[in-house]
């Protein structure tokens, strides 16, 4: 195959500080616009600095559950008072908690921008957590962890994160564990609400069918008035121990067909210079194409699975890297076998010029389509801001995409990878791998 | 921006779509063949699914391996999907990267090697696949209520196919299956994007003109009587969630009931999104969400209605709280769905449908991808006057339609009730 030059494009197409507003409001909140006026659509999307951190061990799905208990009540409406003001006008808004940021998400035609505004900051500044729709949630969410218990990826996943976070926070579910998420009252989430949720550290992005001056008056007309109260402190980050050779835990589920593997280790938080580094060679290592060198080798040439790929997930701490695979029982030890050979390749010898070459020109090529929606560029624009990428990220990104090194692949793959150090999580029907 | 569709047919029978839209530097092409599992018998069941990943194992001119790679290192987004009435293959890619789409589809319209050797190595995929779907207690269920719903019509086996057919089928009957139905004569190429229709057009007659014409592949029909009862099946398994599942015999795509219930569908579940990427909008305010989870008996409800070629199902999927009993809540159903035999739905909830609707249009009318997809999809089951004219069609909803198609449809003697029973629940 002929391997191209990398993909030039138009950098003035993408956003930066000449399309996009950016204003800081008197109480800390931080307003983001862009517009699209081709587009019916309006997006908006941010978080607030309060993620399940936050919360005690004891306590775990609480962030979670104030997160989604915001829209249950408020001191004006009733829950479905609320959903009927956005559902009745194909609206959506939703919320949803990690370790460190409850983020939100919300979209709706271009002339609801504000229906959708007042509700977000009504469900912000003022709810309330009925006692009865917060026991309703609490049910929902057993239920939900209850199905959660039984699936054998999401098992695998939570195994595998036990194991390369053990007493480091991040072992935590974001969403809890059916004996913490039993004992959550509607008094725990006020007080977690009052204690945390305030407008400093706030961002929120608007992008869409509406002017981005416009947007951003309509969002200070709003907010302007939440008071800015007691800065939050974030936890700071206990040091991760770091793995004593290969950790194994099998979680065996009678009944299922097929098992589901986790394996790898702690990464790159975004804000590591080799971060890039890092995710170029993720995307060799289990993205590429069909899932990169290990779809080719575990799914094409083996035949052992339908998805085998790996993530680099990033964040402010030191997110997993991990590779996912389901297999049949009987092939879970080949398939760790062929991934751990992969891992060996990756940290022995860098890649080529012309691999480099193809997933440089992936990621910068991708770019555009990336940002052709709404939601891409808000997506985009709030994750360069929560990073401190700078408003011209996206059109300094091919520039630092080009001059990663096949030395600084090897690099980064070093410093992470390691066959020998590694978590395995698994889940299948298997009592133990074979 | 958005300019009007350019169709026509080729000489050897492929249609084209063409829509020129100048909004980024993209171009989405989609060929979307006629064959799903529609198509298959028993002993064939799942061919059409994996001829498709048959599709990606290579030609002489791009081997196996190589093709998704050239798709990611020209920062392609790609994929493919089987149905039951279709399978379709997309490829959205930078605007000057996009004749690599066509010459890809042109390719493997025709020159799929299905290598043995491929074909085994995707068999264990195939399985897999399979399993994984296996472990979900839904799909287990849904398998059994296909099979109760239609006893005649292909559309009782699920799209992946059964296990015994999997393991059985050979590399000819795939390939056979390849040479009958991908034929340019059964296939819509829809190409969306940043282009003048002039010249993509002459570049498609170029790559695809010269295909050879083709027998199109009859369809043996084999309709469903009616059904005469209930019907009802119980699907026991792990878990400790029970799960029930009310599937209705449903009016295909251009049955005048079609649009009707789906304004049903969105008073009773909340409204649905038609496209494949995009969501839709919460339920919260839905008659079946009120009674089932703000009356604390279900942890969720949602609807399902698809437009087909065939009368398919339209369904209500119903996960239980653990402190609810089944009984209790498929009268809590029944109830709901007898109130909408008994009396018109109010002007206002078909006024939320209707708004609802146009605002999901609107938001799956934004991607170039996705108005390639619509510009085939709606062709598999209609036309692109279809999707051009579902919002009038919409308007035109009264609640006495809604009334007459519901006492129609919405019987207990038109539908298969299912449960998924965790093992060790009483």
């Amino acid at each position: 195959m002929n391997h191209l030059a990398l993909p030039k494009l138009n950098l003035d197409s993408l956003p930066g500080p000449d399309t996009v507003l950016r204003r800081e409001l008197g109480n800390g909140m931080l307003v983001l616009a862009r517009e699209n006026l081709t587009s019916p659509s309006v997006v908006i999307a941010g978080y607030l600095p309060v993620g399940s951190l936050l919360e005690q061990p004891s306590q775990a799905g609480l962030a979670a559950a104030t997160a989604g208990g915001l829209m249950l009540g408020t001191e004006q409406r009733k829950f479905a008072e609320l959903y009927e003001s956005i559902e009745s006008i194909g609206a959506r808004l939703s919320f949803s908690t990690a370790k460190h940021t409850t983020a939100f998400s919300g979209k709706a035609l271009a002339e609801d921008l504000g229906v959708l505004l007042d509700l977000l900051h009504e469900v912000l500044l003022t709810p309330v957590f009925p006692a009865t729709q917060v026991s309703r949630m609490v049910a929902e969410k057993l239920t939900s962890l209850a199905i959660r218990d039984q699936d054998t990826s999401s098992r695998a996943d939570l195994a595998f994160s036990g194991l390369i976070y053990s007493d480091h926070p991040y072992a935590v579910p974001t969403e809890g564990n059916r004996d913490t998420v039993e004992k959550l009252t509607a008094a725990q989430l006020r007080r977690f609400h009052a204690r945390y949720y305030r407008p400093a550290g706030t961002v929120i992005c608007v992008v869409g069918g509406v002017r981005a001056k416009r947007a951003a008056q309509t969002v200070e007309k709003r907010f302007a008035d939440w008071a800015a109260g007691r800065q939050v402190k974030q936890p700071t980050l206990p040091d991760l121990r770091p793995l004593q050779g290969i950790v194994r835990e099998h979680v065996p589920l009678e009944g299922k067909s097929q098992s589901d593997i986790v394996l790898g280790f702690a990464g790159p938080p975004r804000a590591d210079p080799d971060f890039l580094a890092a995710s170029l060679a993720n995307n060799i290592l289990g993205r590429f194409g069909m899932y990169g060198r290990i779809g080719d080798v575990v799914r094409e040439q083996a035949g052992l699975a339908y998805y085998a790929y790996s993530a680099l997930i990033g964040g402010y701490g030191p997110g997993p890297w991990q590779v996912m695979a389901g297999v049949n029982p009987r092939n879970l030890e080949r398939a760790v076998e062929l991934i751990r050979t992969e891992f060996r390749k990756m940290i022995g010898r860098a890649p080529s010029a012309a691999e480099l070459a193809d997933n440089q020109a992936n990621f910068i090529g991708r770019l555009p389509l990336q940002l052709e929606s709404n939601e891409g560029v808000a997506g985009a624009l709030v994750n360069a801001e929560r990073h401190g990428l700078g408003l011209d990220y996206h059109q300094r990104y091919p520039g630092l995409v080009a001059g990663v090194t096949r030395g600084d692949i090897l690099r980064a793959s070093r410093r992470f990878i390691d066959p020998d150090h590694l978590a395995i999580g698994s889940a299948g029907p298997e009592s133990t791998p074979a | 921006m958005s300019g009007a569709v350019l169709s026509t047919r080729l000489r050897n029978g492929l249609q084209v779509r063409l829509k020129e839209i100048h909004t980024a530097p993209l171009i989405s092409t989609w060929v979307w063949y006629r064959v799903g599992s529609r198509n298959e018998r028993a002993g064939g069941t799942g061919l059409s699914h994996w001829v498709e990943h048959m599709q990606f194992k290579g030609t002489p001119a791009y081997p196996a391996g190589t093709l998704d790679r050239e798709i990611s290192r020209n920062a392609g987004f790609w994929n493919a999907f089987t149905w039951l009435d279709w399978t379709a293959y997309f490829e959205t890619m930078p605007q000057d990267r996009a004749e690599l789409a066509l010459r890809i589809e042109a390719d493997r319209m025709q020159n799929s090697l299905f290598e043995p050797t491929e074909v085994e190595s995707e068999r264990t995929v195939i399985i897999s696949e399979r399993q994984g779907s296996e472990n979900e207690p839904t799909f287990r269920l849904s398998e059994e209520i296909h099979a109760s719903a239609f006893r005649l019509h292909p559309y009782h086996h699920m799209v992946i196919g059964d296990m015994v057919d999997l393991h059985s089928i050979s590399r000819d009957q795939l390939y056979d299956h390849y040479r009958t139905n991908y034929v340019p004569g059964n296939a819509v190429l829809a190409v969306a994007g940043d282009f003048t229709a002039s010249s993509m057009l002459r570049k498609i007659r170029q790559l695809f003109g010269k295909i050879p014409k083709a027998p199109v592949p009859a369809y043996h029909d084999r309709t469903e009587p009616e059904q005469a009862g209930e019907r009802r099946v119980a699907v026991r398994g792990p878990g400790e969630t029970v799960f029930l599942e009310l599937a209705y015999r449903a009016p295909n795509a251009t049955d005048p009931d079609f649009v009707p219930l789906a304004v049903i569908d969105s008073a009773l579940t909340g409204a649905s999104n038609l496209n494949l990427f995009g969501g839709g909008v919460s339920n919260k305010t839905s008659r079946l969400y009120r009674r089932l989870v703000e009356g604390e008996l279900a942890a969720s409800v949602s609807g399902g209605l698809v437009p087909t070629i065939h009368p398919y199902l339209y369904s209500i999927s119903v996960t239980l709280r653990p402190d609810s009993d089944l009984e209790t809540v498929q009268r809590a159903v029944d109830e709901e769905l007898e109130k909408l035999l008994q009396e018109p739905v109010s002007a206002a909830e078909v006024a939320k449908a209707i708004k609802q609707a146009r605002a999901l249009f609107a938001y799956g009318s934004e991607s170039i991808t996705n108005q390639g997809l619509w510009l085939g999809f709606s062709e598999m089951f209609a036309n692109y006057l279809w999707f051009e004219s579902y919002l009038e069609l919409l308007a035109a909803v009264t609640p006495e339609s809604m009334l007459d198609v519901a006492r129609r449809r919405l019987i207990p003697s038109n539908r298969v009730v299912g449960v998924y029973e965790p093992f060790g629940s009483s």
